[in-house]
């Protein structure tokens, strides 16, 4: 979808170039993150992909055409962007703003309309909102028009400079989470520029090393990069905790879920104590059916039914989609040293702990 | 000590000359905005003609308005269009600053991603610079009217004036009355003109209000 070959830039009177001889292949649907020291040129590259800055040479492709022969409105109108500042006009109204690209594009009244509440839904923006100016928005609320004025066209490529760099980090999670979702849906080719190697790893399907001077470090998926640094750059700048940071791509799915000392409470107690000495626990879980009640101590089995007995609830219970380092989190905070998982409808599925984790990651 | 029969005696004589005042206030400032849009068109497109333009703007607005309305007799006589082109020039300088300032108080994030939307530098000069830069320029177009109105009374050495007539012939004439009456409605006319600008504003810039709402 977006091809860059040997493309280079010289600012005029730089002694060095910001991008040297970089070539780069983005496949269509693909979310592509661009990560590296300041001074590493990926603002630059991702502005040249749009020729907000021109490249001094080299070739650019998006969507198969040659983004240099085209004139620079016309590409840019195929093109959503989104940069830190956000950049809302606010002289104009939300839905203003967001209906920018179809009114340059000339689209009917009636079309731009049924699109731009179309797209405050997508974003999750409150109708009120439309007709208001920027101003009175709060930083993540605008950031969400911004998301919304990029993809209003309906553009297969988005651009996304630093996108989230401004708003708390709290706010900033929220819109990680939101707009890897939205991705999921959309399925928009994506080139996403950040300095933070934990949102580059997190967001990316594949990530780009970029170190200064704009050399491509290395060009992989998050795991692969974690797996195996290219080299000492590399393994600098993703840092410490390489290992907890490929449990936190990981999802608990991925390891194999044990029963446990799980008893049914239509059970008796001797059965119960049989199946904590053979796991060599001195507690045991209570399942009801196909829930889990939560668990008692060994010392409260005092022969009366299971089902009588005052079962604690687990005090984290974990999804199969969590991560992994939320599981780590989960084992080592809670008494029995076990996660618990159980669907979305609180059917109990299994539990994991240390060793299947640490299994998991040395393969 | 206010001789009220001589206002009665001269109403539409006060009613002339305010017509005159304001013909002479509004003109030149209309002319004035003319002009600084091509200058400031100039100064957007070549930056280094900033520096010259305020320059000549800078010195005609330090000539003594008194000593332009003379120079110019021999150019263009003893009327009105001697007064307009002076008073024109002394707006400039207030009007193409003020322009250049609003334009240039454009964020630059606006305009990236103006670009990046794909408008074209015209459209974005259009859509965006010019309505952006509008409680700036207002600004500057208060400015120069209000600076204007009070400059109308000297042009009473070319047989014009506005109220600067009454303010004149009041003080050759020891006669407080014409003046204070001269004096008052500049003043009143000053702020009618500001007032309306204020409002013009608010309706041409409402982002701007709403900011504070």
């Amino acid at each position: 979808m977006i091809r860059l070959e040997r493309v280079s830039k010289v600012f005029p009177g730089a002694p060095t170039p910001a991008v040297d001889d970089l070539s780069l292949d983005i496949a269509a649907g693909e979310f592509v993150t661009l990560v590296g020291p300041s001074g590493c040129g990926k603002t630059t590259t991702l502005k040249m992909i749009n020729r907000i800055i021109e490249p001094t040479s080299g070739r650019i492709e998006v969507g198969g055409r040659d983004a240099l022969s085209v004139e620079p409105h016309q590409l840019r109108r195929s093109i959503g962007y989104v940069i830190q500042q956000i950049g809302l006009f606010p002289h104009r109204t939300i839905a203003q703003n967001i209906a920018t690209v179809p009114e340059l594009l000339g689209w009917e009244d009636d079309r731009i309309e049924s699109r731009v509440r179309e797209l405050a839904v997508t974003v999750g923006l409150d109708d009120h909102l439309l007709e208001r100016y920027p101003s009175e928005l709060s930083g993540g609320q605008q950031q969400r028009v911004g998301v919304a004025r990029a993809l209003a066209a309906d553009p297969p490529v988005l651009l996304m400079d630093e996108p989230f760099g401004a708003v708390d980090p709290i706010v900033r999670g929220r819109l990680q989470d939101e707009f890897l979702d939205l991705h999921d849906r959309l399925g928009k080719t994506v080139v996403f520029v950040t300095h933070d190697i934990d949102e580059a790893l997190r967001l990316g399907d594949k990530v780009a090393i970029l170190n200064v001077g704009g050399i491509l470090e290395q060009f992989d998926t998050p795991e692969a990069i974690l797996a195996g640094p290219a080299n000492r750059f590399v393994a600098d700048f993703l840092g410490r905790e390489r290992g907890l940071k490929r449990l936190a791509l990981r999802p608990v799915s991925a390891v194999e879920l044990v029963r446990g000392p799980v008893v049914d409470i239509t059970a008796t107690s001797e059965e119960a104590r049989s199946i904590m000495e053979s796991h060599g626990v001195d507690w045991i879980g209570l399942v009801d059916g196909e829930t889990l009640r939560g668990w008692v101590d060994q010392s409260e089995l005092d022969g009366s039914p299971l089902a009588a007995l005052p079962a604690k609830p687990f005090a984290v219970t974990l999804r199969p989609e969590s991560s992994l380092r939320e599981a780590i989190d989960a084992v080592v905070t809670s008494h029995a040293r076990v996660a618990v998982v159980v669907a979305d409808d609180n059917r109990y599925l299994g539990m994991v702990g240390l060793e299947s984790i640490a299994e998991e990651i040395t393969q | 000590m206010i001789d009220w029969e001589w206002i009665g005696r001269n109403a539409s004589q006060i009613v002339d000359r305010t017509w005159e005042h304001l013909f002479l206030t509004l003109v030149p400032v209309a002319i004035g905005i003319l002009i600084s849009l091509g200058l400031t068109a100039l100064v957007l497109r070549w930056r280094r003609s900033y520096g010259p333009i305020t320059v000549v703007a800078g010195i005609l607005y330090t000539i003594p308005s008194l000593a332009l309305f003379a120079a110019l007799i021999p150019v263009v006589g003893l009327n009105a269009t001697n007064a307009i082109i002076a008073l024109t020039s002394y707006t400039l300088l207030i009007l193409v600053r003020n322009f250049v300032a609003g334009v240039d108080g454009v964020p630059e994030s606006t305009l990236e991603a103006a670009d990046g939307m794909g408008y074209t530098r015209s459209a974005r000069f259009w859509k965006m610079e010019l309505p952006l830069a509008m409680p700036v320029i207002i600004a500057g177009i208060r400015i120069a009217t209000i600076t204007t109105v009070g400059l109308v009374t000297v042009s009473v050495v070319l047989g014009l004036g506005g109220y600067g007539f009454f303010i004149y012939r009041g003080f050759q004439a020891r006669q407080i009355t014409q003046t204070l009456v001269g004096l008052v409605l500049s003043v009143a006319l000053a702020t009618i003109l500001d007032f309306t600008f204020v409002l013009l504003q608010r309706w041409l810039t409402p982002w701007a209000r709403e900011r504070r709402g």
